[in-house]
């Protein structure tokens, strides 16, 4: 889209544009830049500058089962979290959009948790599901031991799942009930009209209208998953125990800033910024074409 | 609503309070814990009724959180990063879309980039960067073997290292451009008539059309501000003065001293203290905030 009417002092345009073009420049693109960079060399331990070492750092990386662990964590947390609240989600907007009685209340309400900030969110759950004390406990209490995300790698998975999860679902609820508002009421009333049930109208219209939002939200809550977690892992497990809950993300921030190896940790940056960026074409290329059915 | 279904009303309501009750207990346990003294919470099962010590233990939390301090520093910080924001935003975009000039599509995509590039993934280098915001211009004049004598810029523990690296937006930018661009063209025109240059008209003009614009932005932005924590915790240092309330959750943390039973009750206080402006704003300003969620993302 192109405006037929425009102003024509350049200048202006390059003042206007100047304060985004810095700051991006200095925040954004200098240290992606740098993240190469080091990736590619190695800092002598008596100083001087760096050294060119080519691939190694990725080969240290890639050998290094601690990574793989991560890699497999982080993967199974996207995975675990996105599908737990995209279907919560989905289900929730699906009956609040039969718009029974009583559904605004929800609307105003299932989004709350969003607001707040990802350790915020970790602080809750470490209280809520402390081994020791909390509401959780009770089943300690039942059946002592069953249940300790300090000890036991599985609940801590666990824990950071439902907490992310928990977080996530009232943003993927607007944006369900976004999309299902805008499809017109005459489609579902044509669909009851031939004697389709509303569960049966649910599935096989209203779901596969919202595909695209579904896709769109897959992305984003891949992504959320990869780089907002950091709050959560950090309050409630600190990767522990035993890295049974070490993201990728945590584990460049543990490598970078209290291992200071920041070539091993730049390589992952590496690694998890050629993922990241993946995720983002995938969203805008493969998504927005190939899924419209309106 | 076309026909009647009383069993799947039933369930219906049955569901969505139950997962209602399910998403805001979390929120009722932070209360109820903060409520209790130090014994009670402990307890195995824990109250589900509020206690008596709530002012008691928020007292305390505000104190051992230096709350006095660290709330300011927030509420500086998150405004900041919000203004800035919707500053630079509506200036790049009117440059973008009002100006024809050929680096133009060049401008959008460097901003367009930056949503692949979150915080998180680059995070050691732009420490590196904050220890000193000039160094990356020292570096490109040293490179043509210039050499000019730029002062150093340390960022750590300042309000402008916790502000400068939130503000760069390719979400806002894109809010505003969509904006800009169903802007009718005859209304330039007629401006341009008038006699207006490009600052009025984007001053008189396009500032108060979009003020629909700036209340959703802000509103998200702010609240994605308040929440910041990564970028907090690496920069600040002096923890005395220049700490954020998001961060003072990690301090508050109860640490695993010796088999001593966690401080909960303060915690969650403290908790509660962090969490309550992003859930106000959010409540109180629910429709632009679900506004802007929803046309930032999209």
């Amino acid at each position: 889209m192109e405006k037929r009417a425009t102003f024509s002092n350049l200048w202006l345009a390059a003042a206007f544009i100047a304060p985004q073009m810095l700051l991006i420049f200095v925040f954004f693109y200098w240290p992606s830049g740098e993240a190469l960079y080091w990736a590619v060399t190695l800092e002598p331990p008596f100083g001087g500058g760096n050294q060119w070492v080519g691939l190694q750092n990725f080969m240290t990386v890639f050998e290094d089962p601690k990574y793989w662990n991560s890699v497999r964590v982080s993967l199974t947390f996207a995975f675990s979290a996105t599908v737990l609240s995209l279907a919560i989600a989905a289900l929730l907007a699906l009956f609040v959009d039969r718009r029974l009685p009583g559904h605004q209340v929800y609307k105003f309400t299932f989004f709350l948790p969003y607001a707040l900030a990802a350790p915020a969110v970790g602080l809750a759950f470490r209280f809520i599901f402390s081994p020791d004390a909390g509401f959780v406990s009770v089943i300690n209490q039942a059946f002592p031991g069953l249940w300790n995300p300090a000890l036991n790698g599985y609940d801590a998975f666990t824990l950071i799942v439902l907490a992310q999860s928990w977080k996530m679902v009232g943003y993927n609820f607007i944006f369900f009930l976004a999309a299902l508002q805008s499809i017109p009421r005459t489609i579902s009333e044509a669909g009851a009209m031939d004697g389709a049930s509303v569960l049966r109208r649910m599935w096989d219209i209203q779901l596969p209208l919202i595909t695209p939002t579904l896709f769109f939200l897959i992305v984003i809550n891949i992504t959320d998953s990869f780089v907002d977690s950091f709050g959560i892992v950090d309050i409630t497990t600190s990767g522990g125990p035993a890295r049974a809950t070490e993201l990728m993300v945590y584990k460049i921030y543990t490598d970078g800033f209290q291992g200071k190896d920041y070539s091993l940790a730049a390589a992952q940056s590496i690694v998890l910024m050629v993922l990241v960026i993946a995720l983002t074409f995938i969203q805008f290329r493969f998504v927005e074409r190939r899924v419209h059915y309106r | 609503m076309i026909e009647r279904t009383p069993v799947l009303d039933f369930v219906t309501h049955a569901l969505l309070i139950v997962s209602l009750v399910a998403l805001l207990i979390p929120f009722w346990i932070i209360f109820v814990a903060a409520s209790h003294d130090f014994h009670t919470v402990n307890q195995v099962p824990m109250p589900l009724w509020p206690g008596s010590h709530f002012f008691e233990n928020m007292a305390t939390a505000w104190e051992r959180g230096n709350f006095d301090r660290v709330m300011l520093n927030s509420i500086i910080v998150a405004g900041g990063v919000t203004i800035g924001k919707i500053v630079i935003a509506a200036l790049s975009a009117f440059s973008i879309v009002y100006f024809r000039y050929k680096l133009r599509m060049v401008m959008f995509w460097l901003i367009f980039i930056t949503l692949m590039l979150p915080l998180e993934v680059r995070i050691v280098p732009t420490y590196a960067v904050a220890a000193d915001a000039l160094r990356p211009f020292k570096e490109i004049f040293g490179l043509f073997g210039i050499s000019v004598g730029l002062p150093e810029w340390n960022l750590l523990n300042s309000y402008s290292g916790l502000i400068l690296p939130l503000i760069a937006t390719a979400t806002g930018t894109f809010l505003y451009r969509q904006f800009f661009l169903t802007v009718p063209d005859e209304l330039t025109e007629a401006a341009k008539m008038d006699g207006s240059g490009p600052v009025r008209f984007f001053l008189e003009v396009l500032m108060p059309l979009s003020k629909t614009n700036m209340a959703a932005l802000a509103t998200i932005m702010f609240v994605w501000s308040w929440n910041q924590y990564l970028w907090p915790l690496l920069v600040v240092t002096d923890q005395q003065n220049f700490a954020t309330a998001t961060m003072q959750l990690q301090k508050i943390v109860p640490g695993p001293v010796f088999g001593e039973p966690p401080i909960w009750n303060v915690a969650m206080a403290a908790n509660l203290i962090v969490l309550t402006p992003p859930v106000l704003v959010t409540i109180f300003l629910q429709r632009w905030f679900v506004r802007g969620l929803i046309s930032t993302e999209k």
